[in-house]
């Protein structure tokens, strides 16, 4: 429908993605990131990031496959990781997310991925700890506003590089990037079961939500404004909330306020406090 | 006078005053060595940006070590650099210090504090209250801190006082990636510095940092830009540059033959105009 807003000049956010990463790895003082490699877009995309920042043999990717994953994804983590010459390693979550719910078989899919997603956050952080290697994050800005994502799960990361890109920008930069094709040409699903994709679940496709989005958030165009664009109202009403609804996850927890001077409220400092 | 500029687009360290002032030192050698005669850094060079609740802690008052350090090295060379002051009065400005001949010449306290968006000066410091011009060895010299240049007035003022090479010290984000070329912010600023010298027959000197604090990047590209709003030099993108380049009086001095729009510049009309305007607005 309205698109051309989104579109990116790659090559610049390519210099400041990369850019990013190395700094903020070597601020800490370490040379190594690890991320989750799904088989999927964006895991792809920062993969390929980390690779250009801190050099192949620096990067670990953990593939972290569910006995209802679909074989395809795990293929394509495989190709990416070839490609570019990174570790890569295969680890089941099967026996650890099928123990838990032998308690509760009743559970819901919504429950199940939350806990693989949140079995695959605990794996990552152990092998930061294990190779001393910072977790990146493989959200993107969709999914992050939407709250598309669980929370301490897969939105769980040192660093992100891909937080403040659309998904349709997610596109053209790993086009421009090299990811393989098969992977930039198929379906977005988070593959928590055969045949599920994410656009089918949300009920839009990403290309119409990046365009409302970005003239809702990052132009601020008021409600009028975005109906007179062209965009539905229940289809912006619905967006909104959906946006408000999960502001939660892209906060910290609430702290109860006591003293004078309160974590995040009165006490103030950049992550990259003397670095 | 013709002179060699240095403008040192370094990478400071997030409250790390030692270190940086390192940093500033061996970029001051660097400069020294090329034969430069005036060093520029960034605003908060001493300090770096995102400070927050550090603004207390890496404040410096005139008497510091620090700043009798800079001193020291301004026998060498001049040297303009931002930092945190402290004032006796426990105030704390973000400013820009102004070294020749081994003592500090200038203060200049930025006036406009950016509290918008992404930015929150004036949650932690305080207001300047003037702009003023002073002479020095290259001439007569008008010192800005990044967002003072986004207000017309500040480099009007300060080219009505005399300045003739207008000192801009910067922290600028990088941000507004498009399908444009350049980032929304690059170029912003090169219309700016390249608008305010043609407007005002001044030669600009903008130095502005690199490096990322907390995931936002500075993107440097420090600028060299003639009386008549050419650019003679720029820095690299992104990446630690020292920028040096030749600045010739002759320049100057032919632009304000060939557009004399300052000559020209009416005081007591814009005077009178102001004056007019801030007693309606009493009213």
């Amino acid at each position: 429908m309205l698109m051309g807003s989104l579109g990116m000049n790659t090559a610049l956010a390519r210099t400041i993605l990369v850019g990013f990463i190395r700094e903020e790895v070597r601020k800490v003082g370490l040379t190594r990131a690890v991320l989750g490699l799904s088989g999927g877009i964006d895991s792809a995309l920062v993969a390929f990031l980390a690779a250009e920042a801190l050099g192949p043999e620096n990067v670990q990717a953990i593939i972290m496959p569910y006995r209802t994953s679909n074989p395809e994804s795990e293929a394509h983590a495989r190709l990416a990781a070839e490609q570019l010459g990174i570790r890569h390693d295969v680890i089941e979550i099967t026996s650890m997310v099928d123990a838990y719910f032998e308690s509760y078989p009743d559970a819901d899919n919504m429950r199940r991925g939350n806990k693989m997603a949140r079995e695959r956050m605990t794996i990552l952080y152990d092998h930061s700890a294990a190779w001393s290697a910072l977790v990146l994050g493989t959200s993107n800005k969709t999914e992050l506003l939407l709250g598309y994502g669980t929370l301490y799960g897969d939105m769980a990361s040192a660093l992100n590089p891909i937080g403040d890109i659309y998904k349709s920008q997610v596109w053209q930069l790993s086009e421009a990037i090299g990811v393989p094709q098969v992977i930039v040409d198929k379906k977005p699903s988070a593959d928590l079961w055969a045949g599920q994709t994410d656009e089918q679940e949300l009920g839009f496709t990403y290309r119409e939500v990046d365009e409302l989005l970005y003239h809702m958030i990052d132009l601020r165009y008021s409600r009028s404004e975005l109906i007179a664009k062209g965009f539905g109202a229940d289809f912006i009403d619905k967006i909104h909330a959906r946006v408000q609804n999960s502001h939660f996850k892209r906060r910290l927890p609430v702290i109860a306020k006591v003293s004078n001077r309160t974590i995040d409220r009165d006490f103030r400092y950049s992550r990259d406090w003397g670095k | 006078m013709d002179f060699t500029v240095a403008l040192a687009q370094i990478k400071p360290k997030l409250g790390c005053v030692a270190d940086n002032l390192a940093l500033a030192e061996a970029s001051v050698a660097d400069a020294v060595k090329a034969g430069a005669g005036l060093v520029l850094f960034p605003e908060l060079a001493l300090t770096g940006y995102f400070l927050k609740d550090l603004v207390p802690d890496v404040a410096l008052s005139l008497d510091a070590p620090e700043i009798n350090r800079l001193k020291e090295l301004s026998r060498h060379i001049a040297i303009v650099i931002g930092c945190v002051e402290v004032s006796p009065d426990y105030r704390f400005f973000n400013s820009a210090l102004y070294f020749e001949g081994g003592e500090l010449r200038h203060v200049h306290r930025k006036v406009y504090l950016p509290t918008y968006g992404m930015f929150d000066e004036q949650r932690y410091l305080a207001r300047g209250e003037r702009f003023r011009a002073f002479d020095s060895r290259f001439g007569r010299l008008g010192i800005l801190i990044c967002e003072d240049m986004w207000h017309l007035s500040a480099p009007y003022v300060l080219a009505m006082d005399g300045a003739t090479t207008l000192l801009c010290l910067s922290s600028s984000p990088g941000r507004g990636v498009s399908e444009d070329e350049s980032l929304g912010s690059t170029s912003a600023w090169q219309k700016l510095t390249a608008t305010t010298a043609m407007f005002l027959n001044c030669r600009v000197l903008y130095c502005n940092r690199v490096g990322y604090e907390d995931g936002v990047s500075f993107w440097g590209g420090s600028e060299v830009v003639s009386p008549a709003g050419s650019v003679t030099a720029r820095g690299k993108l992104f990446e630690e540059d020292l920028v040096l380049a030749r600045v010739e009086e002759g320049e100057l001095r032919r632009e304000r033959i060939f557009s004399p729009l300052m000559r020209d510049e009416s005081l007591p009309v814009t005077l009178k105009e102001l004056v007019r305007i801030d007693l309606e607005r009493g009213c």
